[in-house]
Protein backbone atom coordinates (compact mmCIF):
# COMPACT_ATOMS: atom_id res chain seq x y z
CA UNK A 1 0.00 0.00 0.00
CA UNK A 2 1.58 3.25 -1.13
CA UNK A 3 0.95 6.80 -0.01
CA UNK A 4 -0.73 7.55 -3.35
CA UNK A 5 -3.23 4.74 -2.83
CA UNK A 6 -4.11 6.01 0.65
CA UNK A 7 -4.48 9.54 -0.68
CA UNK A 8 -6.73 8.30 -3.51
CA UNK A 9 -8.96 6.32 -1.12
CA UNK A 10 -9.36 9.35 1.13
CA UNK A 11 -10.16 11.71 -1.72
CA UNK A 12 -12.72 9.28 -3.17
CA UNK A 13 -14.48 9.23 0.20
CA UNK A 14 -14.13 12.82 1.43
CA UNK A 15 -13.39 14.83 -1.72
CA UNK A 16 -12.26 18.38 -0.99
CA UNK A 17 -12.58 17.97 2.79
CA UNK A 18 -9.18 16.31 3.09
CA UNK A 19 -6.40 18.62 1.99
CA UNK A 20 -2.77 19.67 2.32
CA UNK A 21 -1.28 16.29 1.45
CA UNK A 22 2.48 16.30 2.03
CA UNK A 23 5.07 13.61 2.53
CA UNK A 24 7.76 14.85 4.92
CA UNK A 25 10.40 12.10 5.16
CA UNK A 26 8.08 9.79 3.23
CA UNK A 27 5.25 9.84 5.79
CA UNK A 28 1.88 10.81 4.39
CA UNK A 29 0.48 13.85 6.21
CA UNK A 30 -2.86 15.53 5.60
CA UNK A 31 -5.48 17.62 7.34
CA UNK A 32 -9.25 17.86 7.56
CA UNK A 33 -11.75 20.26 9.18
CA UNK A 34 -12.05 19.54 12.88
CA UNK A 35 -15.70 18.50 12.64
CA UNK A 36 -14.63 15.72 10.29
CA UNK A 37 -11.98 14.22 12.54
CA UNK A 38 -14.05 11.29 13.82
CA UNK A 39 -15.46 10.52 10.38
CA UNK A 40 -11.97 10.40 8.88
CA UNK A 41 -10.59 8.32 11.77
CA UNK A 42 -13.53 5.91 11.59
CA UNK A 43 -13.02 5.51 7.84
CA UNK A 44 -9.30 4.89 8.28
CA UNK A 45 -10.12 2.33 10.97
CA UNK A 46 -12.93 0.46 9.22
CA UNK A 47 -11.83 0.47 5.60
CA UNK A 48 -10.84 -3.03 4.51
CA UNK A 49 -7.76 -1.79 2.68
CA UNK A 50 -6.55 0.97 5.00
CA UNK A 51 -6.96 -0.70 8.42
CA UNK A 52 -5.27 2.04 10.50
CA UNK A 53 -6.25 0.46 13.80
CA UNK A 54 -3.44 1.57 16.06
CA UNK A 55 -3.17 5.10 17.43
CA UNK A 56 0.57 5.54 17.97
CA UNK A 57 0.44 9.05 19.33
CA UNK A 58 -1.79 12.05 19.75
CA UNK A 59 -0.66 15.54 20.60
CA UNK A 60 -1.17 19.21 19.91
CA UNK A 61 0.95 22.01 18.47
CA UNK A 62 0.47 25.71 19.11
CA UNK A 63 0.96 28.09 16.16
CA UNK A 64 0.35 31.50 17.74
CA UNK A 65 0.68 33.38 14.42
CA UNK A 66 -1.95 31.46 12.47
CA UNK A 67 -5.13 33.30 13.37
CA UNK A 68 -8.23 31.15 13.61
CA UNK A 69 -6.24 27.88 13.50
CA UNK A 70 -3.80 28.29 16.35
CA UNK A 71 -4.04 24.78 17.76
CA UNK A 72 -3.29 21.69 15.71
CA UNK A 73 -4.26 18.26 17.02
CA UNK A 74 -2.09 15.60 15.42
CA UNK A 75 -2.97 11.90 15.21
CA UNK A 76 -0.25 9.38 14.35
CA UNK A 77 -1.86 6.24 12.96
CA UNK A 78 -0.31 2.88 12.21
CA UNK A 79 -1.49 0.07 9.98
CA UNK A 80 0.02 -2.93 11.77
CA UNK A 81 -0.84 -5.36 8.96
CA UNK A 82 1.06 -3.55 6.22
CA UNK A 83 3.34 -1.57 8.54
CA UNK A 84 2.34 1.82 7.16
CA UNK A 85 2.18 5.03 9.17
CA UNK A 86 0.30 8.26 8.45
CA UNK A 87 -0.15 11.57 10.19
CA UNK A 88 -3.51 13.31 10.38
CA UNK A 89 -4.04 16.88 11.58
CA UNK A 90 -7.03 18.96 12.52
CA UNK A 91 -6.80 22.67 13.32
CA UNK A 92 -8.91 24.65 15.74
CA UNK A 93 -9.13 28.24 16.93
CA UNK A 94 -7.70 28.82 20.39
CA UNK A 95 -10.86 30.64 21.52
CA UNK A 96 -13.00 27.57 20.87
CA UNK A 97 -10.62 24.63 21.31
CA UNK A 98 -13.35 21.99 21.02
CA UNK A 99 -12.40 18.81 19.19
CA UNK A 100 -14.36 15.57 19.22
CA UNK A 101 -12.76 12.90 21.37
CA UNK A 102 -11.41 9.76 19.72
CA UNK A 103 -11.77 7.65 22.88
CA UNK A 104 -14.75 5.71 21.51
CA UNK A 105 -12.62 4.55 18.59
CA UNK A 106 -9.20 4.18 20.20
CA UNK A 107 -9.08 3.42 23.93
CA UNK A 108 -5.46 4.56 23.98
CA UNK A 109 -6.64 8.08 23.15
CA UNK A 110 -7.96 8.42 26.69
CA UNK A 111 -4.72 9.31 28.48
CA UNK A 112 -3.18 10.96 25.44
CA UNK A 113 -6.11 13.34 25.16
CA UNK A 114 -5.84 14.08 28.86
CA UNK A 115 -2.17 14.93 28.36
CA UNK A 116 -3.01 17.14 25.37
CA UNK A 117 -5.66 18.89 27.43
CA UNK A 118 -3.21 19.26 30.31
CA UNK A 119 -0.55 21.03 28.26
CA UNK A 120 -2.52 22.80 25.50
CA UNK A 121 -6.08 23.12 26.81
CA UNK A 122 -7.71 21.31 23.90
CA UNK A 123 -11.26 20.54 25.01
CA UNK A 124 -12.02 17.02 23.80
CA UNK A 125 -15.80 16.82 23.52
CA UNK A 126 -17.09 13.45 24.69
CA UNK A 127 -14.02 12.44 26.69
CA UNK A 128 -15.09 10.39 29.74
CA UNK A 129 -12.62 11.93 32.22
CA UNK A 130 -11.03 15.11 30.90
CA UNK A 131 -8.81 16.37 33.72
CA UNK A 132 -5.10 17.02 34.24
CA UNK A 133 -2.89 13.95 34.12
CA UNK A 134 0.72 15.10 34.54
CA UNK A 135 0.79 18.58 36.03
CA UNK A 136 -0.29 19.56 39.53
CA UNK A 137 -4.05 19.87 39.88
CA UNK A 138 -3.78 23.46 41.13
CA UNK A 139 -2.21 24.66 37.87
CA UNK A 140 -4.51 27.24 36.29
CA UNK A 141 -2.92 27.57 32.86
CA UNK A 142 -1.78 25.39 29.96
CA UNK A 143 2.02 25.54 30.13
CA UNK A 144 2.99 24.45 26.61
CA UNK A 145 1.03 27.19 24.88
CA UNK A 146 3.37 29.80 23.50
CA UNK A 147 1.81 32.57 25.52
CA UNK A 148 3.69 32.06 28.78
CA UNK A 149 7.36 32.73 29.57
CA UNK A 150 9.42 29.57 29.73
CA UNK A 151 10.83 30.60 33.08
CA UNK A 152 9.11 29.75 36.31
CA UNK A 153 7.28 32.83 37.57
CA UNK A 154 7.74 32.06 41.27
CA UNK A 155 11.53 32.19 41.22
CA UNK A 156 13.01 34.88 43.43
CA UNK A 157 16.76 34.32 43.59
CA UNK A 158 17.79 33.79 39.98
CA UNK A 159 19.68 36.69 38.49
CA UNK A 160 18.90 37.12 34.80
CA UNK A 161 22.50 38.16 34.06
CA UNK A 162 23.90 35.00 35.57
CA UNK A 163 21.42 32.82 33.71
CA UNK A 164 22.23 34.40 30.36
CA UNK A 165 18.93 36.11 29.75
CA UNK B 1 48.69 10.81 41.30
CA UNK B 2 45.99 11.56 43.82
CA UNK B 3 44.22 14.83 43.38
CA UNK B 4 44.82 17.15 46.31
CA UNK B 5 41.70 18.07 48.21
CA UNK B 6 41.11 21.71 47.43
CA UNK B 7 37.85 22.22 49.19
CA UNK B 8 37.65 24.62 52.08
CA UNK B 9 41.31 24.56 53.04
CA UNK B 10 42.11 28.24 52.70
CA UNK B 11 41.63 30.51 55.65
CA UNK B 12 39.87 29.95 58.89
CA UNK B 13 36.66 28.01 58.84
CA UNK B 14 33.91 29.04 61.16
CA UNK B 15 33.51 25.48 62.37
CA UNK B 16 35.27 24.60 65.58
CA UNK B 17 35.34 20.95 66.42
CA UNK B 18 34.87 20.18 70.05
CA UNK B 19 37.89 18.14 70.95
CA UNK B 20 38.12 18.41 74.66
CA UNK B 21 34.54 18.54 75.76
CA UNK B 22 32.40 21.53 76.60
CA UNK B 23 33.38 24.38 78.81
CA UNK B 24 32.75 23.84 82.48
CA UNK B 25 34.26 23.42 85.89
CA UNK B 26 36.39 20.36 86.17
CA UNK B 27 37.85 18.73 89.20
CA UNK B 28 39.09 15.35 90.15
CA UNK B 29 36.68 12.74 88.76
CA UNK B 30 33.88 15.20 88.15
CA UNK B 31 32.85 17.90 85.72
CA UNK B 32 30.15 20.51 86.00
CA UNK B 33 28.69 22.18 82.91
CA UNK B 34 25.34 23.31 81.59
CA UNK B 35 22.74 20.81 80.46
CA UNK B 36 22.37 22.68 77.21
CA UNK B 37 25.99 22.10 76.25
CA UNK B 38 25.86 18.42 77.05
CA UNK B 39 22.64 17.92 75.11
CA UNK B 40 23.99 19.91 72.17
CA UNK B 41 27.18 17.90 72.15
CA UNK B 42 25.33 14.62 72.29
CA UNK B 43 22.87 15.57 69.59
CA UNK B 44 25.48 16.94 67.21
CA UNK B 45 27.48 13.72 67.35
CA UNK B 46 24.55 11.38 66.78
CA UNK B 47 22.55 12.89 63.95
CA UNK B 48 20.47 10.38 62.04
CA UNK B 49 20.14 11.57 58.46
CA UNK B 50 17.09 10.85 56.33
CA UNK B 51 18.20 10.95 52.69
CA UNK B 52 15.52 12.20 50.31
CA UNK B 53 17.39 11.59 47.07
CA UNK B 54 15.66 12.22 43.76
CA UNK B 55 18.50 12.59 41.25
CA UNK B 56 22.24 12.92 40.67
CA UNK B 57 22.93 14.57 44.03
CA UNK B 58 21.74 11.31 45.57
CA UNK B 59 24.49 9.44 43.71
CA UNK B 60 27.02 11.88 45.11
CA UNK B 61 25.59 11.28 48.55
CA UNK B 62 26.15 7.55 48.13
CA UNK B 63 29.82 8.31 47.64
CA UNK B 64 29.69 10.42 50.78
CA UNK B 65 28.28 7.49 52.70
CA UNK B 66 30.90 5.13 51.28
CA UNK B 67 34.15 4.13 52.89
CA UNK B 68 36.30 6.75 51.18
CA UNK B 69 34.51 9.85 52.48
CA UNK B 70 32.64 8.06 55.24
CA UNK B 71 29.90 10.17 56.72
CA UNK B 72 29.89 7.73 59.64
CA UNK B 73 32.89 9.54 61.06
CA UNK B 74 30.55 12.37 62.02
CA UNK B 75 28.19 10.25 64.05
CA UNK B 76 25.84 9.64 61.15
CA UNK B 77 26.49 5.94 60.74
CA UNK B 78 22.83 5.11 60.83
CA UNK B 79 21.04 6.46 57.76
CA UNK B 80 17.39 6.06 58.57
CA UNK B 81 14.54 5.73 56.15
CA UNK B 82 11.77 6.29 58.64
CA UNK B 83 11.09 9.99 59.16
CA UNK B 84 9.84 9.56 62.71
CA UNK B 85 13.24 8.44 63.96
CA UNK B 86 15.47 10.83 62.04
CA UNK B 87 16.85 14.23 62.93
CA UNK B 88 18.16 15.60 59.65
CA UNK B 89 16.25 15.67 56.37
CA UNK B 90 18.73 15.75 53.50
CA UNK B 91 16.92 16.77 50.31
CA UNK B 92 19.11 15.92 47.35
CA UNK B 93 18.00 16.58 43.81
CA UNK B 94 15.29 18.21 41.77
CA UNK B 95 11.95 18.48 43.52
CA UNK B 96 9.11 18.69 41.03
CA UNK B 97 5.99 20.52 42.08
CA UNK B 98 4.15 17.22 42.28
CA UNK B 99 6.79 15.97 44.71
CA UNK B 100 6.46 19.03 46.97
CA UNK B 101 3.59 17.64 49.12
CA UNK B 102 5.61 14.46 49.66
CA UNK B 103 8.65 16.38 50.90
CA UNK B 104 6.44 18.42 53.18
CA UNK B 105 4.73 15.33 54.56
CA UNK B 106 8.07 13.66 55.27
CA UNK B 107 9.15 16.81 57.09
CA UNK B 108 5.94 16.88 59.12
CA UNK B 109 6.39 13.24 60.11
CA UNK B 110 9.80 13.97 61.63
CA UNK B 111 9.85 14.64 65.34
CA UNK B 112 11.26 17.85 66.80
CA UNK B 113 14.05 18.81 66.95
CA UNK B 114 14.57 18.41 63.21
CA UNK B 115 16.93 19.99 60.75
CA UNK B 116 16.96 20.27 56.96
CA UNK B 117 19.88 20.29 54.57
CA UNK B 118 19.28 21.26 50.92
CA UNK B 119 21.96 19.68 48.77
CA UNK B 120 22.74 21.00 45.32
CA UNK B 121 21.43 23.76 43.11
CA UNK B 122 18.07 22.10 42.40
CA UNK B 123 17.01 21.58 46.00
CA UNK B 124 18.29 25.05 46.92
CA UNK B 125 16.87 27.10 44.06
CA UNK B 126 15.47 24.91 41.30
CA UNK B 127 18.85 25.01 39.57
CA UNK B 128 18.81 24.87 35.79
CA UNK B 129 15.21 23.65 35.84
CA UNK B 130 13.66 27.09 35.61
CA UNK B 131 10.41 25.60 34.43
CA UNK B 132 6.70 25.34 35.12
CA UNK B 133 6.98 21.88 36.64
CA UNK B 134 9.87 22.31 39.10
CA UNK B 135 9.77 23.76 42.59
CA UNK B 136 12.14 26.74 42.79
CA UNK B 137 13.89 25.64 45.96
CA UNK B 138 12.52 23.53 48.80
CA UNK B 139 12.56 26.57 51.08
CA UNK B 140 9.25 27.45 49.45
CA UNK B 141 7.61 24.64 51.38
CA UNK B 142 9.80 23.82 54.39
CA UNK B 143 12.41 25.79 56.37
CA UNK B 144 16.00 24.94 55.43
CA UNK B 145 18.97 25.14 57.81
CA UNK B 146 21.94 24.58 55.50
CA UNK B 147 22.30 24.96 51.75
CA UNK B 148 25.10 23.07 49.98
CA UNK B 149 25.95 24.68 46.62
CA UNK B 150 27.12 22.73 43.58
CA UNK B 151 25.71 20.79 40.66
CA UNK B 152 26.18 18.25 42.08
CA UNK B 153 28.33 19.14 45.10
CA UNK B 154 31.41 17.04 45.74
CA UNK B 155 31.32 14.76 48.79
CA UNK B 156 33.66 17.18 50.54
CA UNK B 157 31.02 19.87 50.14
CA UNK B 158 28.37 17.56 51.60
CA UNK B 159 30.64 16.84 54.55
CA UNK B 160 31.21 20.56 54.99
CA UNK B 161 27.46 21.13 54.96
CA UNK B 162 26.95 18.30 57.41
CA UNK B 163 29.53 19.85 59.75
CA UNK B 164 27.66 23.14 59.47
CA UNK B 165 24.53 21.29 60.60
CA UNK B 166 26.48 19.76 63.49
CA UNK B 167 27.60 23.24 64.43
CA UNK B 168 24.00 24.48 64.39
CA UNK B 169 22.84 21.52 66.43
CA UNK B 170 25.61 21.98 68.94
CA UNK B 171 24.91 25.67 69.48
CA UNK B 172 21.14 25.47 69.49
CA UNK B 173 19.43 26.63 72.64
CA UNK B 174 17.19 24.09 74.26
CA UNK B 175 14.31 26.57 74.35
CA UNK B 176 14.64 27.58 70.69
CA UNK B 177 11.88 25.28 69.44
CA UNK B 178 9.48 26.78 71.96
CA UNK B 179 10.26 30.41 71.12
CA UNK B 180 7.81 32.72 69.40
CA UNK B 181 10.29 33.35 66.61
CA UNK B 182 10.42 29.67 65.78
CA UNK B 183 6.65 29.35 65.97
CA UNK B 184 6.29 32.31 63.62
CA UNK B 185 8.67 30.63 61.20
CA UNK B 186 6.59 27.47 61.26
CA UNK B 187 3.38 29.45 60.83
CA UNK B 188 4.85 31.20 57.79
CA UNK B 189 5.17 27.76 56.21
CA UNK B 190 1.65 26.82 57.23
CA UNK B 191 2.79 24.27 59.80
CA UNK B 192 0.56 24.42 62.90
Amino acid sequence: MTNDQIKQRLQEKFGEAVSNFTEPYGMLTFEAPKDFNLKVLQFLFDDAELRFRFLTDLQAVHYPNEKGRELAVVYHLHNLTDNVRIRFKVFTAIDTPDVYSATALYSSANWMERETYDFYGVNFVGHPNLKRILNVDEMDYFPMRKEYPLEEATRVDKDDDMFGR
Amino acid sequence: MPRPVRFNINGETDIKLVKEGPEGYMGEAFMATTLEQVVGLARSKSIWPLPFATSCCGIEFMATMGSHYDLARFGAERVGFSPRQCDLLMVMGTIAKKMAPVVKQVYLQMAEPRWVLAMGACASSGGIFDSYSVLQGIDQIIPVDVYVPGCPPRPEAVLDGFMKVQDLVHKEQLRRRHSDKYKDLMTSYGIQ
